[in-house]
């Protein structure tokens, strides 16, 4: 490694964050017109994809050879720890939003349907029952509740292996073992890549035998928001191990100075983590 | 002077030498904190004037009894617009375009954290305002619902609440990310020496407000995405009939609204808590306790939520901890109060425009502090919810509480910033103007609350056409001096006296003491020595 920076690396001024602003101008008009059905909404969020897509080639292209040239020095080590800290924080938040309002419904406001009377002894809804899993009282549509044993506890397997090949890779990095490396960041997405095609089955069986849908009331809704914010994250985090993978193919990373794959591996331990939080709490419970 | 930039250093100094890039490329592509704070500063002025001009709309139509200037569907959406416009683009960005500037200098560090970051931070912000703006003209016009955003209004609304939505969603990713720079600037670019107890207490308000942020704008982001989905995809989040319900938008709301009404208040607390010892020339009484204040109010503020919803139907117990969470929070906040009101005691005190605004501010922000108390008590707010009462309390809160701090803020950083002194006086007309005219349209909606007049209408009782027309005098009154503000940073930019390295003589922050005036382009790429 050449000798580190003396000084904390600035970057030159950049197009980069523009050209991700435009990006975003396009995906969000496009996507308020598509959600209302606008033909140009589709197109509009067509362009804005493709250049995010190409903004974010190129940031984190630059990023990846400021690294490899030797800019970071150990204080931008220890801000990108932080950053990619924080960060994961917010995505707790975020999850933690659903989680309450699943919470929220089970706990107190399906039960309050159940006791509400209008005057004198009327119930709104004199026949419903307020148990879980409920579509609410109003939607008469009847549908079967996604068991916990089947697949859901496969995935859960899947998944706590690809955290334990993950800590694999992390080892072999240390260790500059670069085979073994190449292979558990292999496997490791291919278990998140499998993961992704389960809970895809998973949603299809839901909607073609199980008529368990997006409009199934609450359950459906806590359902498929919660496992769906999981799956994009897990799919997220997927491209990301592709990009590192790509990336110790290139001969990147050493074993004293590899934060790219850390972070991106502390992520993967983050929706780890919330996939247990959602098999006892969507499925098991 | 430990400044400015060493040319024998080999490494990172390629974009030393030449500055930044010419013309309009310079604020496109900058990666300089400075730059990107000015940026900050400039949209949330041109966002404050834009959510005036609806206000002023608001006003006018409120001027007499009787629908005259506006139809009642677009003065729904201008309260709306004028609340989201002016929270989300005029107080947070400005807040923020001070942190860019300041925090850096005040710590000893080179720039943020994450420089081109912090640009993409910034160039979120006007697709986001021009999605927001912009849903004014599409059919069924803007979001109309409050700037809450309540179902089953938000539900029903046309296009233009899915532009708000995903509005939202920008301005949380812009914040978010400013945020993360914050807190990393903060906690890893401190100059040696520079422990935290020892950070002005404008860093440690940012730090903290910047905790806040992280942990309130993913659930925002979580909220407005149940109301996208519950009216676009069928889910049936706030729905009754499907099991959910919609108070529970109202809980996750203010569960990010409670706290997000302390990130607009606790930067204020910082830059006053910065300029009240420079002009008592006397250092901040009890500074310690400031920073553990200051904690305490952003922990309180997480189980404070409910306040905002007394009159849903919530159990009785539920109602007494929310009242009593809330009351506990004078408590920090009066120490802060009296911190301040004891700093300048026996100083040799002088009022330039930064003191004459921060006076304002402790008095007019006690005044809005105390109103709040009163709402928090159950039983006088289901009396007082959704009526006059509430506007004069945040507007007393935000305007001359947050606006006043960025006026201080302004004018107090302003010479270090130019080089030049702004005009003293058209700055203290300013002041007074402000003071005046404020207080014209605010206090008078107390009574008017009291009275019963509610929120959110364009038309109301004959009984409440006297202070309603005051009440709009003054609006207009406060807006038109905020042309005195502008005229006078502009003419600050353009040229003016020479401002001396120190600019005030008690000043004794790092941006003060150890940089010229104005800050040169990189300052402290060598970080400074800290007493």
């Amino acid at each position: 490694m050449s000798q580190e920076a003396n000084h904390y690396y600035i970057p030159t001024p950049s197009t980069w964050p523009l050209t991700g602003a435009i990006a975003i101008f396009f995906m969000g008009f496009g996507a308020a017109f598509t959600v209302n059905k606008l033909p140009i909404g589709y197109v509009s969020l067509a362009i804005g994809f493709a250049i995010l897509i190409y903004m974010l080639f190129g940031w984190f292209g630059t990023v990846a050879k400021e690294s490899e040239s030797g800019k970071f020095n150990k204080q931008v080590d220890s801000s990108f720890r932080w950053g990619m800290g924080w960060f994961i924080f917010t995505e707790v938040m975020f999850f933690a939003g659903f989680f309450g309002a699943l919470y929220y419904m089970r706990v107190l406001s399906v039960p309050w349907l159940g006791e509400m009377e209008i005057a004198y002894g009327t119930s709104v809804w004199p026949e419903y029952a307020a148990g879980w899993p409920t579509a609410g009282p109003g939607i008469t549509e009847q549908f079967t509740p996604m068991g916990a044993w089947g697949l859901p506890a496969f995935n859960t397997a899947l998944l706590l292996t690809s955290g334990l090949t993950c800590t694999w890779a992390h080892w072999a990095i240390k260790l500059d073992k670069r085979s073994q490396l190449k292979w558990s960041l292999f496997l490791t997405i291919a278990l998140g890549a499998l993961f992704i095609g389960c809970q895809a089955y998973e949603y299809m069986h839901a909607y073609s035998e199980l008529n368990l849908k997006m409009t199934s009331g609450a359950y459906g809704a806590t359902f498929y928001m919660l496992t769906g914010f999981h799956g994009f994250h897990v799919t997220l985090g997927a491209i990301m191990l592709t990009v590192i993978y790509f990336r110790v193919l290139a001969g990147h990373f050493k074993p004293e100075h590899h934060f790219g794959f850390e972070g991106v591996s502390w992520y993967w331990h983050f929706v780890d983590v919330v996939w247990l939080g959602l098999f006892v709490f969507v499925y098991l419970l | 002077m430990a400044a400015v930039h060493h040319p024998d250093n080999e490494l990172g100094h390629e974009h030393e030498h030449h500055g930044p890039p010419a013309g309009i490329m310079r604020w496109l592509t900058t990666t300089n904190h400075k730059d990107i704070g000015t940026l900050y500063l400039w949209f949330s002025f041109a966002m404050f004037l834009t959510g005036g001009v609806m206000a002023l709309t608001i006003r006018s139509e409120l001027f007499q009894p009787g629908l005259q200037i506006v139809e009642p569907e677009f003065f729904n959406q201008l309260t709306t617009l004028h609340g989201l416009v002016m929270v989300f683009g005029a107080i947070m960005p400005a807040f923020v375009g001070f942190a860019n500037w300041q925090i850096p200098m005040m710590i000893g560090a080179p720039d943020m954290a994450f420089a081109r970051m912090n640009n993409w931070s910034f160039w979120l912000l006007p697709p986001a305002a021009l999605l927001l703006i912009s849903s004014f003209f599409v059919p069924g016009g803007a979001a109309a619902g409050g700037w809450t955003l309540y179902p089953p209004l938000s539900i029903q609304m046309g296009m233009g609440m899915d532009m708000t939505i995903f509005a939202i969603h920008i301005l949380g990713a812009s914040s978010i990310m400013g945020s993360i720079n914050i807190v990393t600037t903060i906690l890893n670019m401190r100059a040696p020496g520079m422990t935290m107890m020892k950070m002005p207490l404008f860093v440690w308000t940012w730090l903290i407000t910047a905790y806040l942020l992280l942990a309130v704008m993913p659930v925002l982001a979580g909220a407005v995405t149940m109301l996208l989905t519950d009216r676009q995809f069928g889910t049936n989040f706030f729905n009754a009939a499907g099991g959910g319900d919609p108070v529970m938008f109202q809980h996750i709301f203010w569960f990010f609204g409670h706290p997000e009404v302390y990130i607009m208040i606790l930067p204020a607390f910082g830059i006053v808590s910065q300029i009240i010892p420079t002009f008592a020339r006397k250092k901040l009484f009890g500074y310690s306790s400031m920073v553990y204040a200051t904690s305490s109010i952003a922990i309180l503020s997480f189980v404070v939520w409910a306040h905002h919803m007394f009159t849903v139907g919530m159990p009785v117990t539920a109602q007494l901890f929310f009242m009593y969470a809330t009351m506990l929070i004078a408590i920090p906040t009066g120490v802060k109060v009296f911190n301040w009101t004891a700093t300048m005691w026996r100083g040799s005190m002088t009022f330039e425009a930064p003191m004459l605004f921060s006076i304002g501010f402790i008095f007019l922000f006690t005044i809005g502090g105390f109103s709040g108390i009163v709402l928090a008590i159950v039983p006088v707010d289901i009396v007082l919810q959704e009526t006059y009462y509430v506007i004069a309390h945040f507007h007393y809160v935000l305007v001359s509480g947050s606006l006043f701090g960025l006026f201080a803020g302004t004018y107090y950083w302003l010479p270090k910033w130019t080089g030049n002194m702004y005009d003293e006086g058209l700055a203290k007309t300013h002041f007074w103007c402000s003071m005046i005219f404020f207080n014209i349209t605010f206090f008078v909606q107390h009574f008017l609350g009291l009275a019963g007049m509610p929120r959110r209408v364009p038309d109301y009782a004959l009984q409440f056409a006297d202070f309603n027309m005051i009440s709009s005098i003054g609006a207009f009154g406060f807006g038109f001096s905020q042309l005195i503000f502008l005229y006078c940073i502009i003419k600050c930019i353009r040229g003016g006296p020479k401002a001396t390295d120190e600019v005030w003589e008690g000043a004794d922050t790092l941006e003060f003491t150890d940089l010229p005036s104005p800050a040169p382009y990189h300052s402290f790429e060598t970080p400074p020595k800290v007493k």
